[in-house]
């Protein structure tokens, strides 16, 4: 039997997501809630947004499952012992890339090391070459297709299977969506194919094909090459690339989750209270936002290092320290980032409480605990969801640097941050490694510019200032 | 205006004490000496001797608030919270891990970080007033939009990409400006080229669409409308009305900034290795000198607050509409 781990972060994820679900099930018969969100989703740029993100997110979450193996020899006594690697469900699923290792550096589709190495010959002479690879294209015969070809091939049939798969779930849409509408399916298809729908189908559709193409892609090429090489210690740089994922998505909403409870307290209550209130929570952040949020996150990663080296018992597998760290990073991070949002809570209930509906619930005599949930912690709510969602990619970003810094994530996780802090030094080799930079940066981007572009559409749906339809 | 600055200077007190306490409660209760002693020392095989020793060495050998053994004022003196918290307001910086004397090295990282960080600054500001304007100019027609969409690509591309990117193109393939270093005067200036250029463009992004709504929001007022019904021309009523307008946010959102130049770029100083303070700070946290980091919290917190200050000083003479009372 397998172990299930729950990690302090897995159990947040699960939780958010909770929330996240409860939210939207809660809002499906609530029009005044429904309504921003369809028009996020409405527009083209956004919809397309929200595809990728939802994939980050899903792969996110299948990385958030983890559990350890029993190992084989079971020992004499009854009890198993469980492996210390902790494994999660991704990891089964991308199976081989995780195994095979090679011995150091190679490139993207390479059949050999990066580096020349001394070889014993058969007949016992040695010469300098460059040592085959393992595992990365160990299917290629001598004789055989070639290994360009071999690509060619593998990366058409990926086309073929995705053109089909893109048919498929265009034919399924249009079922679906002409059994909601009550139109017969040819006209539906011809609509969508139009774009002519309410949501944009056509382009959730098309960037569904394109996912699946990479998905296909990865299928086929990444199970027998190193599509994106391999680091220094021969470890797949897809793999880690696809790993980094988790940690970049924990640390963007997370940190938002730590610090969302304090800044939208005492944000609300220290513009409803105004006085002596006002003066403290104010005090409170101009203190924490002088100091340079860089050296303050530094301080408290060093202490915490102190901590954990002195407490070696508490955490029983690597994973979990680095687990702790990150758990830890989130929450400093919280810390330094809660004061702007505060600040604009603070400044909005200012306004909000001498508005006439809430004059006239104090004339009424309603309590100012109700007050607050009812009447003004609805009216700022989309501040707080704009805040959010503006601050994802800031984070997600802010990670890199500070896994530069040395005050990141652990060493041993997988994050851009780590990639780059790793591959930055190997631009100085000749020729340059230059895979691992090109891998976190595209996922990187593709992660912050879906994140951005998605922030944008939020805003302009949510913010009364900018609502002009 | 005076009282009104005084007052400000008085309201920077608490938080210069609050810092101070909370750098205190962060750097010698929640980690106490001997912790850091022990991470000095390697975490394995410490003798209580040697950890002693350390503490001697560094001065973190004496109790944390009150000092029972001395007498009169040294009872609260001769403490840690007084030699190494409350001299910070003296700017007294005392002495780092390895014997050097912090004042002294911060007043010489200085000049480079600002020989790095005033040039970017300013050309900076130029290029994203330039291009704010431009896309205001251009308002809901491909330009801006096509300007928009190259501002969010370019602010969704990690400011380490830039360094790298640039270092690589420039200096390593097309071989036009060195890869790294520092030398002081004219012959610096060579060196001074890509970081400033880097530093231009990674804020192009942010920068430019930001100015962008000020301008959007300047020229959606009714006033400059008024100035279009006059018959003015559309560049006249950018420049004259518009520009004037959306410069009081911009030259605002700058000045809180102006004192954190002496603090320098963390990335840009450690990947060019300029020897200003950002890589000073990047050193003392690899190193663990706890020293020097407390001392830079310090600083940063001073010159945040200087710079809160410098921002409504000059809300009154650049937007005569608000008074300081």
């Amino acid at each position: 039997m397998i172990k299930p781990v729950l990690l302090t972060t897995d159990a947040l994820v699960f939780l958010l997501t909770a929330l996240v679900l409860v939210f939207g099930v809660y809002a499906r018969n609530k029009p005044h809630l429904r309504e921003p969100w369809q028009q996020v989703l409405r527009g083209r740029v956004a919809a397309a947004c929200t595809v990728v993100l939802l994939a980050f997110v899903g792969i996110g979450l299948l990385d958030s499952v983890h559990f350890r193996t029993p190992l084989k020899d079971a020992g004499s006594g009854g009890a198993t012992h469980y492996s210390v690697d902790v494994l999660s469900v991704l990891d089964v699923l991308v199976g081989p890339l995780r195994t095979r290792q090679e011995k150091t550096y190679s490139a993207p589709f390479a059949t050999h090391l990066f580096a020349k190495e001394s070889i014993e010959l058969p007949d016992g002479r040695t010469v300098r070459a460059y040592p085959r690879l393992v595992y990365g294209g160990r299917h290629l015969r001598a004789g055989g297709p070639g290994r360009l070809q071999d690509i060619l091939q593998r990366s058409g049939r990926s086309v073929a299977e995705t053109l089909l798969g893109a048919a498929l779930l265009l034919v399924v849409a249009a079922g679906l969506l002409a059994r909601r509408h009550a139109t017969p399916v040819p006209a539906m298809l011809q609509r969508i194919l139009r774009g002519r729908t309410d949501m944009p189908w056509r382009t959730i559709l098309a960037t569904l094909s394109a996912l699946l193409l990479l998905l296909f892609l990865a299928i086929n090429l990444a199970t027998v090459y190193h599509v994106l090489g391999t680091d220094k210690v021969g470890q797949d740089v897809f793999y880690q690339s696809l790993k980094s994922i988790r940690t970049g998505l924990l640390i963007g909403t997370l940190t938002t989750l730590v610090m969302l409870p304090f800044a939208v307290f005492l944000g609300i209550v220290a513009g409803y209270a105004r006085g002596w209130i006002d003066d403290v929570v104010q005090y409170v952040y101009t203190t924490l936002n002088s100091i340079p949020h860089v050296l303050l996150i530094a301080a408290a990663i060093l202490m915490l290092q102190v901590y954990v080296n002195s407490h070696p018992d508490l955490f029983e597998t690597t994973l979990e320290r680095a687990d702790i760290r990150l758990l830890f990073l989130c929450i400093i991070l919280g810390v330094t980032s809660w004061t702007s949002l505060c600040r604009l809570l603070r400044g909005e209930s200012m306004k909000l409480r001498e508005t006439e509906y809430i004059q006239a619930a104090t004339a009424f005599g309603v309590s100012h605990l109700r007050i607050i949930t009812r009447h003004i912690l609805p009216n700022v709510m989309h501040i707080v969801l704009i805040t959010v969602v503006l601050d994802f990619s800031g984070l997600v970003l802010a990670e890199a640097v500070l896994s530069y810094v040395g005050v990141g994530v652990d060493p041993t996780m997988n994050s851009w941050g780590n990639m780059i802090n790793g591959a930055r030094l190997e631009m100085a080799r000749e020729p340059v490694v230059w895979w691992s930079l090109l891998s976190a940066f595209l996922f990187m981007f593709t992660l912050v510019l879906a994140a951005n572009l998605f922030s944008d559409a939020v805003r302009d749906a949510f913010d009364p200032r900018t609502r002009v339809r | 205006m005076f009282a009104y600055i005084i007052r400000r200077v008085a309201y920077a007190v608490p938080i210069l004490i609050g810092v101070n306490v909370l750098t205190f409660y962060l750097f010698f209760v929640v980690n106490s000496p001997d912790d850091m002693a022990r991470l000095h020392l390697g975490m394995k095989h410490v003798t209580a001797e040697a950890i002693e020793h350390w503490k001697a060495d560094h001065g973190y050998d004496k109790p944390l608030l009150v000092n029972p053994s001395e007498h009169g004022v040294k009872r609260f003196t001769d403490t840690i919270f007084f030699q190494k918290s409350v001299r910070l307001f003296a700017f007294d910086f005392g002495y780092s891990d390895d014997g050097r004397d912090i004042g002294y090295d911060i007043s010489q990282r200085m000049q480079p970080s600002l020989a790095i960080a005033v040039p970017a600054l300013l050309v900076g500001l130029l290029v994203n007033v330039t291009f704010a304007m431009l896309m205001a100019f251009f308002r809901a027609t491909y330009v801006d939009v096509s300007g928009v969409i190259l501002c969010v690509i370019l602010m969704s591309i990690s400011g380490m990409f830039y360094i790298i990117g640039g270092q690589f193109l420039l200096a390593k393939m097309f071989r036009l400006v060195p890869i790294s270093g520092f030398a002081g005067g004219i012959d610096g200036v060579k060196f001074l080229i890509l970081p400033v250029l880097i530093g231009v463009v990674s804020g192009i992004g942010a920068g430019a669409r930001w100015y962008r709504t000020f301008f959007l929001e300047e020229a959606g007022k009714d006033f400059v409308r008024t100035a279009r019904a006059k018959g003015l021309s559309e560049s006249l009523v950018m420049f004259r009305h518009v520009l004037r307008n959306a410069l009081i946010p911009i030259v605002t959102g700058v000045v809180v900034v102006l004192p954190l130049l002496f603090l320098g770029s963390l990335l840009t100083e450690s990947f060019f290795s300029i020897p200003g303070l950002g890589s000073y700070t990047i050193d003392a946290i690899n190193k663990q000198d706890f020293a020097v980091v407390r001392a830079m919290v310090f600083l940063g917190s001073v010159l945040y607050i200087i710079g809160l200050i410098l921002v409504d000083i000059t809300y009154t003479i650049v937007d005569p509409r608000v008074r300081l009372s």
